[in-house]
């Protein structure tokens, strides 16, 4: 257990990461999806547009930064800053490498039991940045994309949740930590059902709890309305915007942590460098890099959801059979294993 | 929507990905220009003496939608000739504000001095400055008044932004 004041520098260090992260992914992906639609994305701020996020930050914070007059005061400031606030914190649970191998230091920022818990209770909170957001706007449309954005993010939870069941059972443990060092490869077999089930269940509710194509319609870009957004500006955009791509991240590194190693690295590689697998950082990141470029690449191809599609996909569909897959994977462990 | 045409997609996305983009970086690299095109307008000289194509006859005026075009004539100093018939024009004018670019005036001219060339790049500051004479036009000056006036100022040579495969009318003029 750390030092307070190194949790702290470590907390402070991982939004800094995580906020820097936010902006060159903003250039990253209107990049790719340019290079994708045969563009060349910004190119105009630096050297191949690499400053493009800071005059998008100059931009946004010197932009007037217009209230609603009828809007409630108070949670309309509020609620960008509880997206972003929720969005950072869900983060630290993640472990990025091996005990003591940040410096001496460990690196994650909190070691919980309950780590996913902790996550998933984090994004959820970030809901209400959203539905406060759009409550207090004062405004029609505001409320009707908050009201959809928030059905969206609590439907797509319980598939969300009921995935990560498929894993907490089978590892036995609600610590990162613990389902990273559980020992796949010694599994049986028949427990690569539930488990293959629930990762493509866990990645499409998670997309779908992130607001990414195809489930994007809390900000349907090409619709004009932006739904929950309608009323903000300037900084305060930002802070939302933010808080998306960040819990794209969280989104990218929990997927990487629960399903596929975390920080790990494939362990055929320490025959070439002694340990390499065990680097930290490295492996998660690269594990994060992979499931970004995937949403973006997804959301260079495919169409968005209607509403109605949305809601039926995730109540009759991504529910009964993450529910199935948890369901099988208690049974095998019961009756089989 | 069945997963393999997700699938599908991806892969066409991706391919795609890795294909040269299309854009045209007009200001920094030139822009492509068809032959064909329809610009601003060049008077041409006979190559082989250097007189003047026009005679000053204003069929290019009557032709013109736009009433684009100003033509005054005058007669030839027989020692000295300016164009090959026996008038030339004194003032040639065209305003490229009024100018719809659809060549009636070169369909009109009955011995091809006025050619719409290639050149795009007119826009201006004043009124006055879109109106092009004779020594805007003539063979041989490159770029808008704009693009002259620019170059005079900073010592360089008249840039024009464009490229474009070979015309037979536009014969003597020079991009």
């Amino acid at each position: 257990m750390d030092p307070w004041y190194i949790t702290i520098g470590k907390a402070m260090l991982l939004c800094t990461v995580l906020l820097g992260a936010f902006a060159y992914m903003t250039v990253i992906e209107r990049k790719l999806l340019a290079r994708m639609q045969h563009r060349f994305g910004p190119n105009r701020v630096g050297p191949f547009g690499l400053l493009q996020p800071i005059a998008d930050a100059i931009k946004s914070i010197f932009k007037e930064d217009i209230t609603v007059s009828a809007a409630d005061k108070f949670v309309y400031f509020l609620a960008p800053f509880i997206s972003i606030m929720f969005a950072l914190s869900a983060f630290g649970a993640i472990p990025a490498g091996p005990p003591g191998s940040f410096f001496g230091m460990n690196p994650w920022i909190m070691d919980l039991d309950i780590g996913i818990l902790f996550v998933f209770a984090a994004t959820s909170i970030g809901v209400y940045g959203i539905f406060l957001g759009g409550w207090a706007s004062n405004s029609k449309y505001s409320l009707l994309g908050s009201l959809r954005s928030s059905a969206q993010m609590i439907s797509y939870e319980l598939g969300l949740g009921l995935s990560a069941l498929t894993i907490i059972i089978i590892a036995g443990s609600l610590n990162f930590r613990e389902i990273v060092d559980f020992g796949v490869w010694t599994l049986h077999p028949l427990l690569w059902i539930p488990l293959i089930i629930s990762f493509v269940t866990f990645v499409i509710s998670q997309i779908a709890e992130v607001n990414r194509t195809p489930f994007d319609l809390p900000e349907a870009e090409q619709e004009i309305v932006a739904g929950y957004l309608t009323e903000y500006s300037s900084i305060k955009w930002a802070l939302f915007q933010m808080a998306e791509y960040v819990n794209m991240m969280t989104a990218a590194a929990v997927i990487s942590t629960l399903f596929l190693g975390g920080w790990r690295g494939p362990g055929f590689l320490d025959a070439l460098i002694p340990g390499m697998s065990e680097w930290p950082f490295i492996w998660l990141i690269s594990k994060m890099a992979i499931w970004m470029f995937l949403f973006i690449w997804l959301r260079a191809t495919l169409p968005r959801f209607r509403y109605d599609q949305l809601m039926r996909f995730g109540w009759i569909y991504l529910f009964e059979i993450a529910l199935g897959s948890a369901i099988l994977a208690g049974a095998i462990i019961a009756f089989i294993v | 929507m069945s997963v393999l045409d997700i699938a599908k997609g991806m892969g066409v996305t991706l391919s795609h990905l890795f294909k040269k983009p299309v854009t045209v970086r007009y200001p920094e690299t030139p822009a492509d220009v068809k032959p064909r095109f329809r610009g601003r307008h060049h008077l041409l000289r006979h190559p082989d003496t250097g007189l003047e194509k026009c005679i000053g006859c204003s069929l290019c005026a009557a032709a013109c939608p736009a009433y684009a075009i100003y033509v005054e004539a005058a007669e030839n100093e027989p020692d000295d000739p300016t164009s090959a018939g026996e008038r030339y024009a004194s003032i040639y004018e065209i305003n490229m504000l009024r100018c719809i670019f659809c060549g009636f005036c070169e369909e009109a001219c009955p011995t091809g001095a006025i050619v719409l060339g290639h050149e795009f790049e007119l826009a201006d500051y004043k009124y006055q400055d879109f109106v092009y004479g004779k020594n805007d036009m003539m063979v041989g000056i490159k770029g808008s008044k704009w693009q002259r006036r620019e170059a005079k100022q900073e010592q360089k040579e008249v840039r024009i932004g464009l490229q474009s495969g070979p015309r037979p009318e536009l014969e003597g003029v020079e991009y």
